[in-house]
């Protein structure tokens, strides 16, 4: 047989050649670095927001709103802000999360690869890559423009739902997908009907794993900002009534309060997203706490 | 080029799992050694200890010695990368690499090493292809995917590339166990020409083929689930097959059990 | 909204599902079928309305505009008459999410192979969850964080790249500032690592073990094996996430909006203040804009969502690619 140079024979056990081992550890380190490139900016920010967002982390914070406190005055609050975000996102999810679910039962238990469930789950695809300023637009020319309502908490509440459909059909799909089939069989096996069997066999089975995609999802829209600008507008006063009148919000209170150069509004900023990241980060480990559990239960 | 393998008293884990436990045996150069054993007996974790291939999954490890000719495979200075380099393996469904061509897949591990020329690398792939009797059914089409061949054409490629840069050890964990009886065949053949150059060391649930390529044959064997696997015999396969010294193994080549 | 044309299509199927396979008979089965019939096809009424408003309420401003709407540089839209164009918005919209791609790629596989292959096993979830939380900062917090905290920092690094690489026209010109297109698109990049590794990290996930262990019992090192088994059996996923990635950065508002300051016309070097985005000119422009204003920026966005919906689409379509090898 044709013989090479490099092995062959003598060659050792202890080493490959220098050559590929450096280069095997320069990628390593490459690796590593990547890694650590991406902890650095997270690390940069949670450590910002957070020491920024102490200095004003106070009652009066939590209290009052901006009513007739102008961008250079020390105080005023973000209650208006929290009181709109609250409401917002609870009507968002209110109209999404059975929307979502019930088209993520559709896909899995009924569309049977049939055309519509293909149509159905491609638009799904097309929703999950809207921008979330063109969701704010759609709003804004439907809800606002044609329809000729006022800004108002629940317009910016139905542009947070075009964002949160996609997601939670997703994940709840996903869920569906994993309860197992030998389940639904033995449900028809004892002569129930589909849709009981769905409701209270399938569903039960997947449902904390869509409790978790659904606070996952509450996470994510709770941070969008761009479609509020456009449908909850401005205010800086008090508004209890999302359906009525501009309301405020967290994000928006923010990009407000950022606009403004003046220290004591840049403070205000950043107390609002130490707030908004502490909700969002909480809703984050519920989750991931939910699906542990269940994943600990299931082994 | 071929060399001795002599173990000692060799124990493989899973994490918590003990899979094998204490075994000690010599592989003679030059010859085909046939694992045989119920499954689950640790064959297969055995046949992938002498190659360092165990180590690969995740909480897998090893204690005890693995001797080729003077050098143990474990001791702290060897690099498993060389080891492999130097035992290579064929497993039990054929993995050609998908995106690679034929003669690319063959090429594979000699361009690893090092082997640049392009003369010397077509000498080597097509000798290597002659090796696993495959070159006349693939020399007009080396630039073709290897995913494109038969089930069994694919085994003796990936032989053929194991070959390629000419080992010292050849560990097959059930090479032919996907394949058709012609490409069984074909396969066996193939490995009683090879042993001519190499060590073989073959994990085979069929123990006729057990018989018909190997010149000694070890006996595994597990005393009950969760238990680890032992080597309960290894002797010429003429005296295993006809007069075995245990009693398990009579049983089990009889057919009673496994 | 939603609800209303919910109503109607679950009105609609409820007739439509009565006799077909899915039926038993009993009225509990039709009306959860329906349901959810309903609310699937709810979606589909959403995405077409979203198409159909967005056209409709731009064509007026549309008809309006005395300037080239896909190839002017200004923005004057409340103006009289009005003139607006995308030219400059579609030119910072596509320079800095390619650049952000550029940066976050590279990085995005390493993370994604550190977390596949380098990492203790134990530790893999917990690091990518670590990667994930990147995810759930909100975009306003990148903004604020990217306006106060990084660009005052980027100021020298712009600098320095001006001063050391000013030959090269993309970091050329005389007065590198920290607002950028540069600046912006290093923000955007921190932004979609997440999505780029985490596809990536599924990619790696299915690569066959077989094929993992035949490059490794050739005696491969750890970044052959991945070079001969992990990169080419994921390389079109790896270029669809990275795509994901693009079609993300494109549509992201505040946090570019923020960073950026607005200086009109096209700028190619990218250290250099100014640059602005679609989304971006949208969030800015919004409070202050007529009829006509609000039509020309839904305008703008209908170009936005139809780009990022052709980006999408074909990365979607190079990942599911994947499928069809092996």
């Amino acid at each position: 047989m044709t013989t090479f140079s490099t092995t062959g024979e003598g060659a050792s056990l202890t080493s490959v050649s220098l050559g590929r081992k450096v280069k095997d550890r320069s990628i390593q380190g490459l690796v590593y670095l990547a890694f650590a490139l991406a902890v650095v900016p997270l690390v940069a920010v949670l450590w910002t927001v957070v020491v920024n967002g102490l200095e004003r982390l106070d009652p009066t914070f939590f209290q009052f709103s901006m009513n007739a406190v102008s961008g250079s005055d020390p105080g005023g609050g973000a209650y208006h802000a929290i009181v709109g975000t609250l409401q917002q996102v609870a009507i968002c999810s209110a109209i999404a999360v059975p929307l979502s679910i019930l088209t993520a039962i559709y896909l899995v238990e009924y569309a049977g690869g049939g055309r519509l469930g293909k149509i159905i789950s491609f638009t799904v695809d097309v929703m999950m890559g809207i921008p979330s300023i063109v969701a704010g637009l759609f709003v804004l020319a439907l809800w606002l423009l044609t329809l000729g309502f006022d800004y108002s908490g629940l317009a910016g509440a139905l542009s947070l739902t075009i964002l949160m459909i996609p997601t939670v059909t997703r994940a709840a799909e996903e869920m569906l997908k994993l309860v197992p089939n030998d389940l639904r069989e033995a449900s028809y096996a004892l002569g129930v009907p589909r849709w009981r069997t769905v409701c209270f066999v399938v569903l039960p089975t997947a449902l904390t794993g869509m409790v978790t995609g659904v606070m996952l999802a509450v996470a994510r829209v709770m941070g969008e900002t761009a479609p509020l600008l456009l449908t909850i507008f401005f205010t800086k006063a008090i508004n209890n009534d999302p359906f009525n009148g501009p309301q405020a919000s967290l994000p928006t209170f923010i990009w407000e309060q950022a606009a403004d150069p003046n220290q004591n509004s840049i403070d205000r900023a950043w107390t609002g997203a130490l707030v908004l990241i502490g909700i969002i980060m909480l809703l984050n480990l519920v989750a991931r706490l939910v699906a542990r559990r269940t994943a600990a239960k299931s082994r | 080029m071929a060399k001795r393998i002599d173990i000692s008293g060799l124990h493989a884990f899973y994490g918590a799992v003990h899979a094998i436990e204490d075994i000690s045996m010599t592989i003679e150069p030059r010859s085909v050694t046939a694992f045989i054993g119920p499954s689950g007996c640790g064959k297969s974790t055995f046949l992938r200890t002498l190659n360092r291939m165990h180590e690969v999954i995740p909480g897998a490890r090893v204690e005890g010695k693995v001797m080729l000719d003077d050098e143990d495979l474990y001791d702290a200075s060897v690099d498993p990368v060389a080891v492999r380099r130097l035992v290579g393996m064929v497993f039990q469904r054929p993995n050609p690499f998908p995106t690679m061509s034929i003669y690319d897949n063959v090429a594979a591990g000699l361009k690893l090493n090092g082997v640049r020329r392009k003369s010397q690398l077509d000498d080597i792939v097509e000798e290597s292809l002659k090796g696993a009797n495959l070159w006349n059914e693939v020399k007009d089409r080396l630039g073709k995917p290897g995913a494109g061949l038969s089930g069994g054409q694919q085994q003796r490629l990936c032989i053929a590339r194991a070959i390629a840069v000419q080992p010292q050890v050849l560990l097959m964990d059930e090479p032919c166990s996907a394949l058709d009886p012609i490409s069984t065949l074909a396969i066996e053949d193939l490995i009683d020409k090879l042993k001519a150059q190499y060590t073989i060391v073959i994990v085979t649930h069929n123990m006729q083929q057990a018989a018909r390529v190997s010149d000694r044959t070890a006996f595994f064997n597990i005393a009950g689930t969760g238990k680890p696997g032992k080597l309960i015999e290894i002797d010429d396969t003429s005296k295993i097959f006809t007069n075995p010294d245990q009693k398990a193994t009579e049983d089990y080549i009889t057919g009673r059990f496994g | 909204m939603t609800t209303e044309t919910g109503v109607e299509a679950r009105a609609g199927t409820r007739a439509g599902a009565a006799g077909t396979a899915m039926s038993t008979g009993r009225a509990g089965d039709r009306i959860f079928a329906g349901a959810a019939r309903g609310s699937g096809i709810t979606v589909l009424v959403i995405v077409a309305a979203i198409a159909a408003f967005l056209v409709w309420k731009a064509i007026p401003a549309l008809r309006e505009n005395e300037a080239g709407f896909l190839t002017t540089e200004e923005w004057n839209p409340n103006a009289q008459p009005p003139r607006f164009g995308i030219a400059q918005l579609a030119f910072g919209t596509a320079l800095s999410s390619l650049l952000a791609m550029l940066m976050a790629t590279p990085v995005a596989i390493g993370i994604a192979l550190f977390i596949s292959f380098y990492s203790p096993r134990r530790l893999a979830s917990g690091l990518g969850y670590i990667v994930d939380l990147l995810a759930a900062v909100p975009s306003i917090v990148y903004g604020l964080w990217g306006l106060i905290f990084l660009a005052q920092h980027m100021d020298k690094v712009s600098g320095f790249l001006n001063a050391a690489l000013g030959w090269f026209p993309l970091f050329g010109g005389d007065s590198p500032g920290k607002n950028s297109i540069f600046t912006g698109s290093v923000v955007l990049a921190i932004m979609i690592l997440p999505i780029i590794s985490s596809i990536s990290r599924e990619v790696f996930l299915q690569v066959p073990r077989p094929n993992i262990e035949a490059a490794l019992a050739l005696g491969a090192t750890r970044w052959e094996m991945i070079r001969l088994s992990v990169l080419p059996y994921g390389r079109s996923g790896m270029i669809g996430a990275s795509m994901l990635g693009l079609g993300r950065a494109m549509g992201e508002t505040i946090a570019v909006a923020m960073v950026l300051t607005f200086v009109p016309g096209i700028n190619w070097h990218i250290l250099e203040n100014g640059g602005s985005t679609f989304a971006a000119n949208i969030a800015n422009s919004f409070a202050e804009a007529t009829e006509t204003g609000r039509g020309a920026l839904i305008a703008s966005g209908l170009v936005l969502f139809v780009i990022t919906l052709l980006v999408n689409m074909a990365a979607r379509a190079v990942v599911a690619r994947r499928k069809e090898f092996v």
